[in-house]
């Protein structure tokens, strides 16, 4: 049914082209065209899709994304589902709950997905911030209402112990070794502000570290990341 | 230089991160647009992130990916779906629109062909018509030319025995000696023969052929142009074989007169 409607933008096109056929012309008026507009979009977007899969970027995923493409839904939980159940999981400390909270941010981002626009940021950003806020919530909602207390339990790294080593089992062997190498004060400043989203402020204060060196450290951290992961 | 300051400060990291005011990020936003490096920055950082905590990801269960998809479509699939059903369904009756649209052109224009090829036909006839009716009217104005020329002497030649209901004439001018035959009067002749016209002079009788008269059936009016004839003093028209003859057969005479 849906490969239909393709061939026939093209179709209509060439009936415009006809001046000839003004009695089809009168019939397929300009709402109509619209409609047509928009499947030719979705047909470059889906050739995009087709012809990158694996590798697309934010800026080749979000007119995808845009037009409430089925398939975009499943590229955008295939690229970032598990990075969000790691911040998820990292702030909520419970497999089942996080899983809830994974499917609520899912949800809430196909159903806001009007409201992102690329000037208020990254849409990764858009995303995780949604997963932190999420998660915070589902804390509050359990009655923590400290949040403080509750988030400075443990780092991300604590994360490599719950979870599934079969699965994951080459994932973390990676990871074991760029942990190692990884200075535990770099684990700490990433953990703090990527997971937790803790302001400069709030970091600072937890690290005992000046404010302003923090933004510097993470810095570097994130190079030796960078380094690490050859990104 | 100015933009390595920018990347060392360690703002694009938090950029990423979603730890910005507003304004900061549509700073941000504003200088990743303008300069290719920042924005190049930025998608590294990005990946890097995105790795990293995609590698500290727990055992995520397919489960989850159908759960979320069964909520979405409870709470969107009305719309989802409508949605899909009307440009599906714009689909169809564009498709369905269009093949009528074909049925109806195709049959427009097998319908256009066939009057053409008559209007075609029709005016070759017209065409054919016109010209048979133009040499008519050419063949009456010299009929009529001839008729009317007060020079002429006209010549009745009555019908003789072999066929006593014939008559011609001969429209003769005696300063020109020039012929022209009216045989009107005369039988179509039968297949294989011709009327040839003969110039008299009585003492002695001697015949001169003077032409044959071709084309009998074609020529509507009847009227011929032969040769000049000096001073002829009698018309005679026998019936002779296609091609004519030297002297007339005179059991075939058809008329004949005096001047």
């Amino acid at each position: 049914m849906a490969e239909l409607r393709y061939p026939m933008a093209g179709l209509y096109l060439y009936i415009r082209s006809r001046q000839k056929i003004g009695f089809l012309r009168n019939r397929i008026d300009a709402d109509h065209f619209q409609n047509f507009a928009q499947i030719a979009n979705l047909l470059k977007n889906l050739f995009i899709f087709v012809s990158k899969d694996a590798i697309m970027t934010q800026e080749e995923l979000l007119p995808l994304i845009m037009t409430k493409d089925e398939r975009a839904f499943t590229h955008v939980y295939d690229m970032y589902s598990k990075s969000l159940f790691a911040v998820i999981n990292n702030l909520v400390n419970d497999r089942e709950e996080a899983e809830d909270v994974l499917q609520e941010v899912f949800v809430k981002i196909w159903k806001n997905i009007d409201s992102y626009n690329e000037s208020k940021g990254r849409f990764y950003t858009w995303i995780v911030n949604i997963a932190r806020n999420s998660s915070i919530d589902k804390l509050r909602s359990k009655g923590f209402s400290n949040k403080q207390k509750n988030l400075s339990s443990d780092n991300f790294v604590h994360l490599l112990d719950d979870s599934n080593k079969m699965v994951h089992k080459i994932d973390t062997i990676g990871i074991r070794e760029f942990v190692n190498k990884l200075k535990p004060k770099c684990i700490r400043i990433i953990d703090l502000l990527f997971f937790k989203g803790y302001t400069q402020q709030e970091a600072s204060d937890e690290l005992q570290i000046p404010l302003g060196t923090v933004k510097t450290q993470n810095r570097t951290c994130i190079n030796d990341l960078r380094n690490f992961l050859r990104v | 230089m100015e933009n390595t300051t920018y990347i060392e400060s360690g703002i694009l990291e938090l950029y990423v991160y979603g730890l910005l005011s507003e304004e900061e990020n549509l700073e941000v936003s504003r200088m990743a647009k303008k300069h290719g490096e920042i924005n190049d920055e930025i998608l590294s950082i990005e990946r890097a992130i995105v790795n990293l905590s995609t590698s500290f990801s727990p055992f995520l269960s397919a489960e989850n990916f159908k759960k979320i998809r069964e909520k979405l479509e409870l709470k969107h699939g009305k719309v989802v779906t409508l949605k899909s059903n009307r440009t599906s369904y714009i689909g169809w009756a564009a498709a369905v629109l269009l093949l009528i649209g074909f049925a109806y052109q195709y049959n427009e224009h097998s319908q256009r062909r066939s009057e053409i090829v008559n209007a075609q036909n029709e005016n070759t006839q017209l065409q054919e018509s016109l010209v048979s009716s133009e040499i008519k009217a050419k063949q009456t104005e010299d009929a009529l030319a001839v008729v009317r020329d007060v020079n002429n002497t006209v010549i009745s030649l009555g019908g003789q025995a072999v066929s006593p209901t014939s008559y011609a004439k001969v429209y003769y001018n005696k300063n020109t000696a020039v012929v022209y035959v009216d045989a009107a009067g005369l039988p179509e002749p039968p297949q294989g023969h011709v009327y040839q016209v003969w110039a008299l002079k009585l003492n002695p009788l001697t015949p001169t052929s003077i032409g044959l008269l071709e084309d009998f059936k074609s020529q509507q009016q009847r009227i011929f142009a032969v040769e000049r004839a000096n001073g002829a003093e009698g018309f005679g028209i026998t019936l002779e074989p296609a091609g004519g003859s030297k002297s007339p057969t005179m059991e075939q005479l058809y008329a004949l007169g005096k001047v």
